[in-house]
């Protein structure tokens, strides 16, 4: 949490990211708002009003955008991302029971970070693997064939990798 | 490297060739999505630590490709030029390989695809019944080319088209050539694609400028042909906007990927690097005096954005909500400019027609579909993977043939075709050709090229819910049929699926669904109604059994199921009652277990467990 | 001499100019066609879709809204045909299940004959016209409300539901909006209908509030929110 407040108040990366699109016409606005995205994990109110500013594009415009589009949040996100497929080809071979098991361990429905800000979890519509399905993700590592038995010891792995880094630092 | 005349790239193209002529060749399919996630990268680290350690790099080539379709199978690797094909390639096995194949010329058979029937074993891609019956004009040259390389599709032939249509053809003739050889749209509504570029050519702009769009924002779930397109030959789809673009008089093009593919977008923003330091793309292509380039947005998460006016929306920095057509994009697009969008694989198709001509091409599929279509078959069958066949071909064929039939002995139910746009055909279709029209005809459509194949264990009144739920999420929420129609088609569902469904709800369903048909906005709300409507046709006896009944068939629906242990297979062996998350099961031992049906959350995890099928679902 | 295009509606022959809409030819004739998200002074939407008409192709004929269909030479048009009167009132009672409380689609459900409302109520207190987003970009040059969100979430709000710098407390979102100014009265809605569309009793209501200075009664600006 410290982290992201912090960070906040970093206008240099902010002001990079501005450069990058100077003397662009207002279009750029999805790209833009992807790249604040990447910065920060999410969309702080402020870094949207800056660039509201600064582009002259009015923050009702930007807020219309960033509302209608599933990849944005106004939220902080959690420090890993798990996402579940529920395609149609993850769905057929069982991808809602995997998502049952991942909302009973991380005790997170669809759309939810946890409190602590370690994890939040979201189901997609499709991540495009659907040969080797049901699929989950966490952070970029793909994991192809879950089944609710795997969920626990794959974000148990991942829990225990942050243990191991805070503990070599 | 910048290539300034068609000369300098043909002597560039020879030169790459004879560069190109190693000894032996190993090619890994290791650059796609897929692959790495079947652990590619283990096995090409092992590859390079072995040929650097013996020595081998000048004389044995690796080249690492993208997908080559048999996504079951993966990691495959071929060694060249004996054509031998492995399959399930695991690091402990590259030395061997190397020694016994690549060197000693020996197959080694246990890696080696074995036929699951038949048990005979396949020594190339040529004996594998999953490609026998494939027609690969797009997608055999995955094995060639590295896709991080261009070099590699230049020597393969590539942008010999682009050469041959900016100098020995007239953008007219283009179009003619591309409307004679009746191409048409693979994104999913299969509209001729010379007349929609011939409409664009002959719009009028205010200040001339035109647009391209490729569509890449491959939505429907189930369907992933055109990333595996754009992670393994992003070249052919350049080249293919390249030519259009030249043919219609644009000036710049718009690759829109959805975010939900980092690894397409990264592959497409090399490939277009790459095009633009050797001088195929941007300033006077080759010395041609035409000039256009390429830019890359990203989706942001929006299934409708894959429809033409969302998408134009979405470029231009605004919420993805579709407009009434006319005008079409072709007169009216981007920016009120007239813009021409394909998608991927209609691309792709284009350098094909310019070097091979029209009337080859017109010779493959069927009277009203020409060429061939990737499909991703993907659900309860054996084979896995994206395929590549002709028009025309059966379902039958594909399913069984190529796909290998239905795991665990199960029988065929439905296969869905078009995604949510889509509807489910039976057993009754198997013999229908693939076809625009045949689709259509049998209420489904071709769509982008998902085909997902299901079983007797898949309730279909759960498929429509599902489909319905997908698109409530996807759906703009501009127009009234659309937003509140396929909201309250959800509840209804819902209540069928949980228990609470009348028997006149099938009707009220199929009512619904014609008023959102006739009076939604846009495609997404006209095609919305159709997984329900077609799986109402074909399985109407479900939705009586889930209704007036208050049974599913297929054993899913939680609501109308209960599990029970059958005494008489019940070995009391106790696992059942080990994994059980709600304690529900009991027994001791040498008695049959018993299930407490309070308790019992009908997670299935039981009957996953039981290696006697004493696990009843009924 | 403009350009001029020649279409049947209703079998009757209307020239119109180029770039006419087919709502607009209609109504050149006298012919009134239902709607709600159109009005004259703003860019059509083409989202309410009452105002579907029939257009006739030979043997097979679509719908199509004719607030944003351009008329065209040789078009067939037919604005109340059964199949077009079928089809609105299926959209009516859609209206009304997500919009009950409205004197307007109460007062269209007793003239088209719509007795019943079949689907599940859920009161969004808004039919997502647009009239006021409209008017506010439009007419005011403001922009300050807009829509947000997709689907069945998408409303009319404005940026993190703050009061907009660019409002300018004009009114006219609560004044051109066709439901909330005439909200209905009726104490019981039977089976989504309330049958007193002789009701004349107004409820000043709005979905959204921008708290801008406009106040109604002393209590201040009054939200209709469900």
């Amino acid at each position: 949490m410290e982290a992201s407040e912090n960070r906040l108040y970093d206008l240099t990366a902010l002001e990079k990211i501005f450069k990058r699109f100077e003397g662009r016409k207002d279009d750029i606005l999805i790209p833009l708002v992807q790249s604040i995205q990447e910065e920060y994990g999410w969309l702080p109110k402020e870094a949207l009003r800056l660039a509201a500013d600064h582009f002259r594009i009015p923050l009702s415009k930007i807020y219309g955008v960033v509302t209608f589009y599933s990849q944005f949040y106004l939220t902080p996100r959690g420090k890993h991302l798990v996402r579940c497929c529920r395609g149609t080809a993850c769905h057929v071979r069982g991808s809602k029971r995997v998502i049952e098991s991942v909302e009973q361990k991380l005790g997170l429905k669809d759309g939810q970070t946890s409190k602590d800000l370690t994890f939040s979890f979201e189901t997609v519509a499709c991540l495009g693997a659907c040969a080797l399905g049901p699929i989950m993700t966490i952070d970029d590592e793909i994991y192809g064939h879950m089944s609710p038995a795997k969920v626990s010891s794959l974000i148990d792995e991942h829990l225990r990798r942050d243990k191991d880094e805070s503990a070599n630092r | 490297m910048r290539v300034q005349t068609v000369k300098e790239l043909e002597e560039l193209r020879e030169s790459l060739k004879a560069a190109q002529k190693y000894e032996k060749e190993i090619v890994v399919s290791a650059n796609a999505t897929c692959c790495i996630l079947k652990g590619s990268k283990p096995v090409v680290e092992a590859f390079q630590s072995e040929l650097n350690k013996l020595g081998f790099t000048d004389k044995v080539k690796l080249r690492l490709s993208g997908c080559l379709g048999f996504c079951e199978i993966e990691p495959m690797v071929i060694i060249k030029p004996l054509g031998v094909l492995y399959q399930r390639v695991s690091p402990q096995d590259v030395p061997e390989i190397i020694k016994e194949t690549v060197c000693g010329e020996k197959v080694i058979e246990r890696l080696l695809y074995k036929d699951p029937v038949t048990k005979e074993l396949a020594k190339g891609m040529a004996e594998i019944p999953f490609y026998k019956k494939q027609k690969r004009l797009l997608t055999e040259r995955h094995e060639w080319i590295d896709p991080t390389d261009i070099r590699d599709y230049i020597s393969a032939g590539g942008y010999t088209a682009l050469s041959k249509a900016l100098f020995y053809k007239a953008p007219d003739a283009i179009i003619e050539d591309v409307k004679k050889a009746g191409l048409r749209g693979r994104g999913g509504a299969g509209f001729p694609t010379g007349r929609k570029w011939e409409a664009c050519r002959n719009a009028k702009s205010p200040d001339g400028v035109k647009y391209i769009v490729c569509n890449a924002d491959e939505g429907d779930p189930g369907a992933f042909m055109n990333r595996s397109l754009l992670e393994s030959n992003p070249h052919s789809v350049i080249e293919g906007m390249v030519i259009g673009a030249y043919a219609i008089g644009a000036t710049k093009g718009f690759i829109y990927v959805r975010a939900e593919y980092p690894l397409a977008v990264k592959c497409c923003r090399n490939a277009l690097e790459q095009a633009r330091e050797y001088g195929l793309l941007g300033n006077n292509i080759l010395g041609s005096g035409f000039s256009f380039d390429i830019e890359i947005r990203e989706g942001a998460g929006a299934f409708v954005c894959g429809e033409e006016t969302a998408l134009i929306a979405s470029i231009e920095g605004k919420r993805g909500m579709p407009r009434s057509r006319p005008p079409f994009p072709a007169i009216s697009g981007l920016w009120g400019r007239p813009t021409n969008i394909n998608n991927v694989e209609t691309w792709a198709n284009v350098p094909l027609i310019i070097n091979n001509g029209a009337d080859w091409y017109s010779k493959i599929g069927t009277a009203g579909s020409k060429g061939t279509k990737t499909f991703s078959l993907v659900g309860k069958i054996n084979n896995t993977g994206i395929i590549e066949v002709p028009f025309g071909i059966t379902l039958r064929e594909i399913i069984f043939d190529i796909g290998g039939g239905i795991p665990g002995g199960k029988k065929f139910k439905a296969v869905q075709t078009g995604g949510p746009s889509g509807g489910c055909l039976t057993e009754k279709h198997l013999d229908i050709p693939v076809d625009y029209e045949s689709l259509t005809a049998a209420g489904s459509i071709m769509g982008s090229g998902g085909m997902i194949v299901m079983d007797e264990t898949t309730c279909m009144v759960d498929v429509a819910r599902y489909f319905m739920k997908f698109l409530a999420e996807e759906s703009c929420g501009k127009c009234v049929p659309c937003r509140e129609g396929i909201d309250r088609m959800l509840d209804i569902l819902t209540d069928i699926t949980e228990g609470r469904g009348k028997e006149s709800d099938i009707a009220l369903l199929e009512e619904l669904g014609e008023v959102i048909k006739e009076g939604s906005l846009c495609g997404l709300g006209r095609t919305a109604p159709n997984p329900v409507l077609s799986t109402i046709r074909y399985f109407r006896d479900e939705y009586i059994a889930h209704t007036r009944d208050k049974k599913c068939p297929a054993g899913v629906c939680k609501a109308l199921i209960t599990f029970s242990i059958d005494e008489k297979k019940c070995k009391s062996c106790g696992k059942c009652a080990k994994v059980c998350p709600t304690k529900a099961v009991s027994g001791k031992k040498k008695e049959p277990y018993r299930i407490d049906k309070e308790k019992c959350i009908k997670c299935g995890l039981c009957r996953d467990n039981c290696k006697f099928g004493a696990v009843i679902v009924s | 001499m403009a350009d001029m295009v020649e279409l049947t509606i209703d079998g009757i022959k209307v020239r119109v100019p180029k770039g006419t809409t087919v709502l607009e030819a209609a109504k050149e004739m006298g012919i009134v066609i239902p709607t709600l998200c159109y009005h004259e002074g703003l860019s059509p939407y083409g989202a309410c879709r009452l105002c579907l008409v029939e257009i006739v192709r030979g043997k097979r004929s679509t719908l199509d809204a004719s607030c944003t269909l351009p008329a065209s030479d040789d078009m067939v048009v037919l604005t109340n045909s059964e199949r077009v009167k079928k089809i609105r009132k299926v959209i009516l009672e859609l209206l009304l299940s997500s919009c009950p409380n409205s004197k307007v689609l109460q007062d269209m459900a007793a003239n088209m004959g719509v007795t019943k409302v079949r689907f599940k109520i859920k009161d969004r207190g808004c039919i997502l016209c647009g009239l006021c987003v409209r008017y506010c970009k439009e007419q005011m040059q403001s922009g300050g409300i807009g829509f947000v969100g997709r689907g069945t979430s998408r409303k009319v709000g404005t940026a993190f539901e703050q009061t907009p710098a660019e409002c300018r407390n004009c009114n006219g979102c609560e004044w051109i909006c066709p439901v909330c100014m005439r909200a209905c009265r009726a104490g019981q809605l039977v089976e989504g209908i309330c049958g007193g569309c002789l009701n004349l009793a107004v409820v000043e209501t709005c979905p959204i509030c921008v708290k801008c200075s406009e106040s109604v009664g002393p209590e201040g600006h009054t939200t209709y929110r469900k």
